[in-house]
């Protein structure tokens, strides 16, 4: 089931040839499971770091640039600072869920960063229901914050959860719905045939109308699961403290902090995968250099990563029933309005292909 | 390497589910069953059953236990425990339990399974195929009549939810 990677088909080789075949196996997948937790901590460092410049970027400021160059170091040192900290926690708190509630936000976000094709050969696990299991997957990740809230025994943090779990369980319906849309013209929920199919035009072409109001549900459906401004009632700190996380400190803290920017991540690189071409060039100009598309892949999900700090750092935030009349009286009308439009479209064949 | 791997679940599964009933903790034991609902999604992944392996993640874990743990939110405090139940009530659950196992390990010991060489995954059109048609083996009438019901539920769940709100535009007609 793991496709082995291109780039590292000789130690797959020896390994198969130094070892027995389980012991092997064995390793490959602890291999494959360290590299992508490199690629978790980096990336996840390195999102704060650019959050903080593109926040004083917008505020006119001039954003952490002390450490290494141009701050580049910034969030290393952090989290470093972070791995020293005491790991405190309230008086008669559940310290079992207390301390289990961040590994449920962290594993979530890994087991979702596996099925994300990178190149088309940087894919840990090409399941066949590739977007169905991302959803399921995101599902589950709202558990963590409900018993991170609620293990505190604090009454903001368990407001906190409360809002994030209901606001979470709400958006997931118009994310689940907007990427259906799209599935319509693949024809296929594997992401590696998703991204086989747009190679004629990636689908934002392809499904032109729907296709763009289906991105544009999936990006502010997408902003709300991921529980940031301005749906970031979860931890609002104006009114709750931090919200959910408000007893973590160290690294507990750094987990969910992590966490949540991974996710932003994956939801963009959801969105690269589904609308954008994943690794495709524009255009297929550089087909020939496959080892290029780690390049377009990052470039793409970082474009809608800066949407999404854009978003954070120009709307107000909304109120709870604001969140909610949002997602249930106009989202998801529209949504199933957009799915009949497309089924239609594709119906009609009047998809645009070159 | 499967079998490890079918036994590993197994036990998790095992260990997680005696904890699930025996811890006094409601919310614990509300994990300790997504820890045994998870296993499950793990035997289906094992046996390369993705779809329902992910429907069993999306329903069990990210629907009911999520629902679970919000009205366990609602109800409990942090410093509460479970009651323990009286001696009488747990000797009744314990014959019952027993009866239970006895008759699931005398129904399993007694069919012979063949063993199928199962290479083909079931893709998600097949499974779509299946739920709408009406030919032998078809499923459309469950299908439509899970519909139905959950029509029902949800036309339920709008009344009882806006209950005095209906009812008070009633009068004013009146």
């Amino acid at each position: 089931m793991i496709r082995a990677l291109s780039i590292t088909k000789s130690i797959h080789d020896w390994l198969y040839s130094s070892m027995s075949e389980n012991m092997a196996h064995l390793v490959e997948m602890v291999l494959i499971a360290l590299v992508y937790l490199a690629i978790f901590s980096v990336a996840g460092l390195f999102l704060v770091l650019i959050e903080r410049r593109v926040a004083a970027w917008f505020q006119l400021r001039i954003g952490p640039n002390r450490v290494g160059f141009q701050g580049l170091l910034q969030t290393m040192a952090d989290a470093l600072k972070l791995v020293s900290k005491e790991l405190t926690g309230t008086e008669r708190a559940d310290k079992f869920l207390y301390n289990l509630a961040p590994y449920f936000v962290i594993i979530t976000a890994l087991m979702a960063l596996a099925v994300i094709p990178f190149t088309q050969d940087f894919q840990a696990f090409d399941i066949n229901i590739g977007i169905l299991f991302l959803i399921a997957i995101s599902s589950i990740g709202v558990i963590g914050i409900l018993l991170g809230g609620w293990s505190s025994n604090n009454k903001f943090a368990l407001i906190g959860a409360m809002r994030s779990g209901v606001q979470t369980i709400s958006y997931e319906l118009s994310i689940g719905l907007s990427l259906l849309t799209m599935i319509l013209i693949t024809g296929s929920l594997q992401l590696s045939q998703i991204v086989e199919v747009q190679k004629n035009g990636w689908l934002i072409v392809q499904g032109h109308i729907p296709a763009i109001i289906a991105f544009m549900i999936y990006m502010i459906a997408g902003t709300a699961e991921t529980n940031r401004a301005p749906f970031d009632m979860a931890e609002a700190e104006s009114e709750l403290g931090a919200g959910f996380h408000t007893e973590y400190s160290g690294m507990k803290f750094a987990y969910f902090f992590l966490a949540e920017f991974i996710n932003m991540f994956i939801i963009a690189a959801i969105a690269t995968t589904v609308f954008f071409g994943a690794w495709l060039s524009p255009f297929g100009i550089t087909e020939s250099i496959p080892i290029l598309g780690v390049f377009w892949f990052l470039a793409k999900a970082m474009v809608l990563v800066f949407l999404m700090m854009w978003f954070r750092w120009t709307f107000p935030r909304l109120r709870v029933d604001q969140l909610l009349t949002l997602e249930w009286k106009y989202l998801l009308p529209l949504n199933l309005m957009n799915i009949v439009i497309m089924a239609l479209i594709v119906w009609q064949n009047l998809i645009i292909r070159f | 390497m499967e079998r490890i791997i079918f036994y590993v679940l197994a036990v998790i599964m095992i260990v997680f589910a005696i904890a699930s009933v025996t811890s006094r903790k409601m919310l614990r034991s509300v994990i300790y069953l997504l820890f045994v609902l998870c296993g499950i999604a793990g035997i289906y992944f094992l046996i390369d059953y993705n779809f329902l392996a992910a429907i069993q993640l999306t329903v069990y874990a990210g629907g009911i236990i999520v629902l679970i743990i919000f009205s366990v939110l609602l109800v409990h405090h942090i410093e509460m425990e479970l009651e323990i139940a009286k001696i009488s009530k747990q000797i009744l659950t314990s014959i019952a339990c027993l009866l239970g196992l006895g008759l699931f390990l005398t129904t399993i010991y007694s069919y012979e399974f063949k063993v199928v060489e199962n290479t083909l995954t079931t893709t998600t059109s097949d499974i779509g195929a299946a739920l709408l048609s009406y030919g032998a083996g078809g499923f459309i009438l469950p299908f439509e009549v899970i519909s139905v019901l959950l029509l029902a539920a949800m036309i339920g769940a709008i009344i009882i939810a806006k209950g005095k709100k209906l009812t008070d535009k009633k009068d004013e007609i009146v």
